[in-house]
C-alpha cells in the first residue's frame, strides 16, 4: 500500500483500462451522460444535422461554457465565486450604454471592460485571501456592490443595443467552413480559451492552484503564494464573466438580466463535471462536458415540450438526479476499495493497484 | 454506474413526451385547466372599454376619461401650493422610467404654476415590504398633502394604502390597483386583459386555425403578466390555435435559444409576448436562423417599433399608457384646485398599427430605444431633449 502509489508513474496502464476507469468517476461519467443527451437530442430535433446547425448550437452554449470555466479555477483551489452573474449584467450594460451607435469606442471600451473584470476580481481575491472574508460573503458582497452600481447608472434599465459590428461577436461567424458549414465566432473564442485552460491547469500554476484546494497548509509550505494564487483564480473567473459578457451581447442583446443565474449554473455544471467544492480535484474538461451537458438539456427540454411552469422543477429533479447518482454510486465504490487505493483516482491520472 | 442517471432521465423525458402535457393542450377549451387569473367580467368589461369614446379632446389623451363618477374636491382644495409624496413601486424597466421622466417634466409645470410645491418619491424596488414602509414612513412624517401610490402588487399594499386613506389626504392610486377602493381615484388606462386582448385578436385575425403560436411570458405571478396573458390564453382557445407558453424572465438569451429550437420543431405562425422588450430578440432568432419572420407582436417601445419597420414583417403593438404617470400628478394638482376628478379614471389605451408606423416612427426620430412612443408628454417643456437624455431624476 506505502509503495503502490504513484500519481505520475512512468508505467501508465494500457490507454482502454484508464479510458474505462476515468469514465467511471464523476468526472468521466460526464461524457456518458453528455453523450446520451446528445443522442436524444439529435433525436428530437433532427435539423441538428443541417449544414451549420451543430455549430450554431454550440456557439449559443459558449457563454455558460466559459462562465464554467472560469468557475472551474475557483472551485478547484477551494473557493466560490458567486459574483460571475452580476459581472456579466454589469459588463453586458456597460458595453451597451458606453459602446452605444459608435464604432470607433468598441476597442477602447473593451480594453475598459478587461480592466472592470480585473479589477473585480483582484477585489474577490483580496477580501478572500488578504482579509480572510469566506468566499461565499466576499463575493455576495461584490455581487451587491457590482449590481448596485450597474443599478445606479442606468436607473435600472440599460438604453439599448450596441453598433453592430461590435454584437457581430457573439451573434456572427464564419460562413462556408469546409464541412462544418458555418463556425460562429464564440466557438472559436470557446476553443481557444479551452486550450488556454488546459495548458494553464498543466502548467506550475495550474498544479498548484490544485494543491492549494486540497491543501492549503501544505502548499504553503512548499513556499507557494496561496493568495496569489487564489487570487489569480479570482481573476480568471471575472475575465471569462467578462467574455461571456462580451458574446451574451452580441448572441441576445443589452439587458440588465442578461446573466442572471449564471453563477449557480456555473457551479451546477463544474460540480456535475466531477469537480469537488472543496477544491482540490476535478477536470477543466469535464467542468465545460457538463455545462455543454446543461445546455443539451434545457434544448432538450423546448423539444420535449414540457411546460412552462412545469420546467423549473423538471431541470431541477434531473441536475439533483445527475448529481447525486453517479456521486452515490462512486463513494460506495471507493468504501469497499479503501483498503486497496489509498488516493482517489482523479479522471486523466492513473492510479495503480 | 451512470445507467441510474440514465433510466431516471429516460423515466422523467418519456413522462413528459410530446403531448402528454404540452400546454398545446389549453387550445381544446372543454378539458384545458381554467387559468386562475382570468375573470369573464373583467373580460368583458376591458373588452368594450377599449373601444369605447372617451370623455375630452384627443390630442390630450392624458386628460381624457370614461364617463362615470366624479369626485368633488371639497376639503381638498387649496390656497398654497401642496406637497405630494409619492410612492413608486419601481423604476426596474423601460416604461416606467419613460413614464418618470414624464411626471417629472409635468412636476415642473405645475410648480411653476403654483400648484405643487415638492414631490417626494421613494423607490420600492418591486419590494412589497419596501413599499409599505415607504408608505408608512410617509405617513409618519406627517407632512403631506396628498399621497401617490403606484402599488408593486395590488393586494400585499392594501393595509398600507388603507392607512394614507385615514390621513383624510387624497390618495391617487395609478398603474396596477390596489387591492382596496378606499382611494381618492384610481387611474389607469384600460388595463392588462385589453393589452391582452388586442395583440391577441390580431395574431387569431390572421392566422389559420390550427396555426402554432409561441407565447413569451416574463413571469409567473406578475398581476400585470398575468392580466395580458389570461386574456391573450382566452382569445387563441377561442380561435383554436395551437399555443406554446414559454417563461423566459425577460432574459434576451433564454428567448433567443427558445425561439431557435422552436423554429428547429416546426413552422411558427406567430410569437405573442407579454413584454416589448421580449420581442426584439425573438426577431432575432428568426434572422440568425435564415427563416422570414412571422407575426411578432410587440409593445410601442422603440426598439420593437423600429426593428418592426427595418425587418418589414407583419407587426402589432399593443400599448399600456404611459402618460398614466402624468395624469396621476395632474389629478392631484386638479384636486388642490378644486376641479372635480373622476373616481375611477380610465385613460384611452390606443395600439399601434401597421399603418401608422411609419409617422409614428417619424415623430420619434432621435429617441432612444428605450423610449416608449405613446408617452404623450409631447407639450411638456423639454421636449424632445430629456428623453433623449434619459437622465433618471
Amino acid at each position: 500500500m506505502t509503495a503502490a502509489t504513484s500519481r505520475y508513474e512512468a508505467g501508465r496502464l494500457p490507454v482502454a483500462r484508464r479510458t474505462v476507469r476515468a469514465l467511471a468517476t464523476p468526472g468521466g461519467a460526464i461524457y456518458i451522460l453528455l453523450g446520451v443527451l446528445l443522442v436524444l437530442l439529435f433525436l428530437y430535433n433532427p435539423s441538428l444535422g443541417e449544414s451549420g446547425q451543430f455549430m450554431r448550437f454550440i456557439g449559443r452554449t459558449a457563454p455558460i461554457a466559459i462562465v464554467a470555466l472560469g468557475q472551474y479555477f475557483v472551485i478547484v483551489s477551494g473557493e466560490l465565486d458567486l459574483s460571475m452573474g452580476a459581472v456579466i449584467s454589469a459588463q453586458v450594460v456597460l458595453a451597451g450604454n458606453l459602446i452605444g451607435q459608435h464604432a470607433d469606442r468598441v476597442l477602447p471600451v473593451m480594453v475598459l471592460m478587461l480592466v472592470v473584470g480585473i479589477v473585480i476580481g483582484l477585489l474577490n481575491g483580496v477580501l478572500t485571501t488578504l482579509f480572510r472574508v469566506p468566499s461565499f460573503i466576499a463575493t455576495l458582497g461584490t455581487t451587491l456592490i457590482v449590481s448596485g452600481v450597474t443599478f445606479y447608472s442606468t436607473g435600472g434599465a440599460p438604453s439599448g443595443n450596441p453598433v453592430d459590428s461590435f454584437r457581430a461577436i457573439g451573434r456572427a461567424g464564419i460562413e462556408n467552413v469546409p464541412l462544418l458549414g458555418f463556425v460562429p465566432y464564440s466557438v472559436i473564442i470557446l476553443v481557444v480559451l479551452v486550450g488556454v485552460a488546459i495548458w494553464l491547469m498543466r502548467r506550475p500554476f495550474g498544479r498548484l492552484l490544485l494543491s492549494v484546494g486540497d491543501n492549503q497548509a501544505a502548499t504553503a509550505l512548499t513556499g507557494a503564494s496561496v493568495w496569489w494564487l487564489r487570487t489569480r483564480g479570482f481573476i480568471l473567473s471575472s475575465i471569462a464573466s467578462t467574455i461571456a459578457a462580451v458574446i451574451l451581447v452580441g448572441y441576445a442583446g443589452v439587458s440588465p438580466v442578461v446573466g442572471q443565474g449564471y453563477e449557480f449554473i456555473a457551479i451546477t455544471a463544474v460540480v456535475l463535471g466531477g469537480v469537488v467544492l472543496g477544491g482540490g480535484r476535478g477536470w477543466v474538461l469535464s467542468a465545460i462536458a457538463a455545462a455543454f451537458a446543461l445546455e443539451v438539456l434545457f434544448s432538450l427540454l423546448d423539444f420535449v415540450g414540457v411546460q412552462s411552469t412545469w420546467r423549473p422543477a423538471v431541470q431541477g429533479v434531473i441536475i439533483v438526479v445527475a448529481l447525486g447518482a453517479p456521486l452515490l454510486r462512486w463513494h460506495r465504490g471507493r468504501r469497499h476499495s479503501e483498503t486497496t487505493v489509498a488516493p482517489s483516482p482523479s479522471p486523466g491520472e492513473s492510479v495503480e493497484d | 454506474m451512470m445507467f441510474g442517471v440514465i433510466g431516471a432521465l429516460a423515466l422523467i423525458l418519456t413522462g413528459c413526451a410530446p403531448g402528454s402535457n404540452t400546454s398545446s393542450n389549453n387550445s381544446s377549451a372543454p378539458t384545458a385547466k381554467p387559468n386562475a387569473s382570468f375573470s369573464q367580467a373583467q373580460f368583458d368589461l376591458e373588452n368594450s372599454q377599449r373601444t369605447a369614446t372617451f370623455v375630452g379632446d384627443p390630442s390630450t389623451p392624458y386628460l381624457q376619461y370614461l364617463a362615470g363618477a366624479m369626485v368633488k374636491p371639497a376639503g381638498f382644495a387649496r390656497t398654497t401650493p401642496g406637497k405630494v409624496c409619492f410612492s413608486n413601486a419601481a423604476l426596474s424597466n423601460t416604461w416606467r422610467q419613460t413614464g418618470w421622466i414624464t411626471m417629472n417634466q409635468q412636476l415642473a409645470v405645475l410648480k411653476s404654476q403654483g400648484v405643487i410645491s415638492q414631490l417626494e418619491a421613494r423607490n420600492a424596488q418591486d419590494s412589497d415590504n419596501t413599499q409599505v414602509a415607504d408608505i408608512d414612513y410617509f405617513i409618519k412624517e406627517n407632512n403631506c398633502d396628498a399621497y401617490i401610490i403606484a402599488p408593486n402588487s395590488p393586494q400585499a399594499t392594501a393595509p398600507a394604502v388603507q392607512r394614507a386613506c385615514a390621513t383624510g389626504k387624497p390618495v391617487i392610486i395609478f398603474d396596477r390597483g390596489a387591492g382596496t377602493d378606499c382611494q381618492t381615484s384610481f387611474v389607469h388606462s384600460v388595463g392588462g386583459m385589453a393589452w391582452g386582448i388586442d395583440s391577441a385578436s390580431f395574431i387569431a385575425d390572421n392566422v389559420k386555425k390550427g396555426g402554432k403560436v409561441i407565447a413569451l411570458r416574463t413571469a409567473p405571478g406578475v398581476d400585470v403578466f398575468e392580466q395580458r396573458w389570461a386574456a391573450a390564453q382566452h382569445i387563441f382557445d377561442q380561435a383554436g390555435l395551437t399555443v406554446t407558453d414559454y417563461l423566459t424572465g425577460a432574459d434576451p438569451a433564454k428567448i433567443k435559444s427558445t425561439i431557435t429550437d422552436e423554429i428547429a420543431k416546426g413552422d411558427i405562425a406567430a410569437v405573442w409576448v407579454d413584454l416589448g422588450d421580449q420581442a426584439v430578440p425573438a426577431i432575432e432568432a428568426f434572422e440568425d436562423a435564415g427563416k422570414k419572420i412571422p407575426i411578432v407582436t410587440g409593445e410601442d417601445n422603440l426598439a420593437y417599433l423600429r426593428a418592426w419597420k427595418d425587418k418589414g414583417f407583419t407587426g402589432f403593438a399593443p400599448v399600456y399608457s404611459a402618460y398614466q404617470w402624468r395624469t396621476a400628478l395632474l389629478a392631484v394638482a386638479d384636486l388642490f384646485q378644486g376641479k372635480e376628478i373622476p373616481k375611477n379614471w380610465v385613460l384611452p389605451q390606443v395600439p399601434v398599427k401597421a399603418a401608422e408606423l411609419t409617422a409614428v416612427l417619424t415623430k420619434n426620430a432621435g429617441m432612444p430605444d428605450g423610449q416608449y412612443a405613446r408617452f404623450g408628454g409631447e407639450d411638456l417643456p423639454g421636449f424632445p431633449k430629456v428623453w433623449q437624455d434619459r437622465v433618471i431624476p
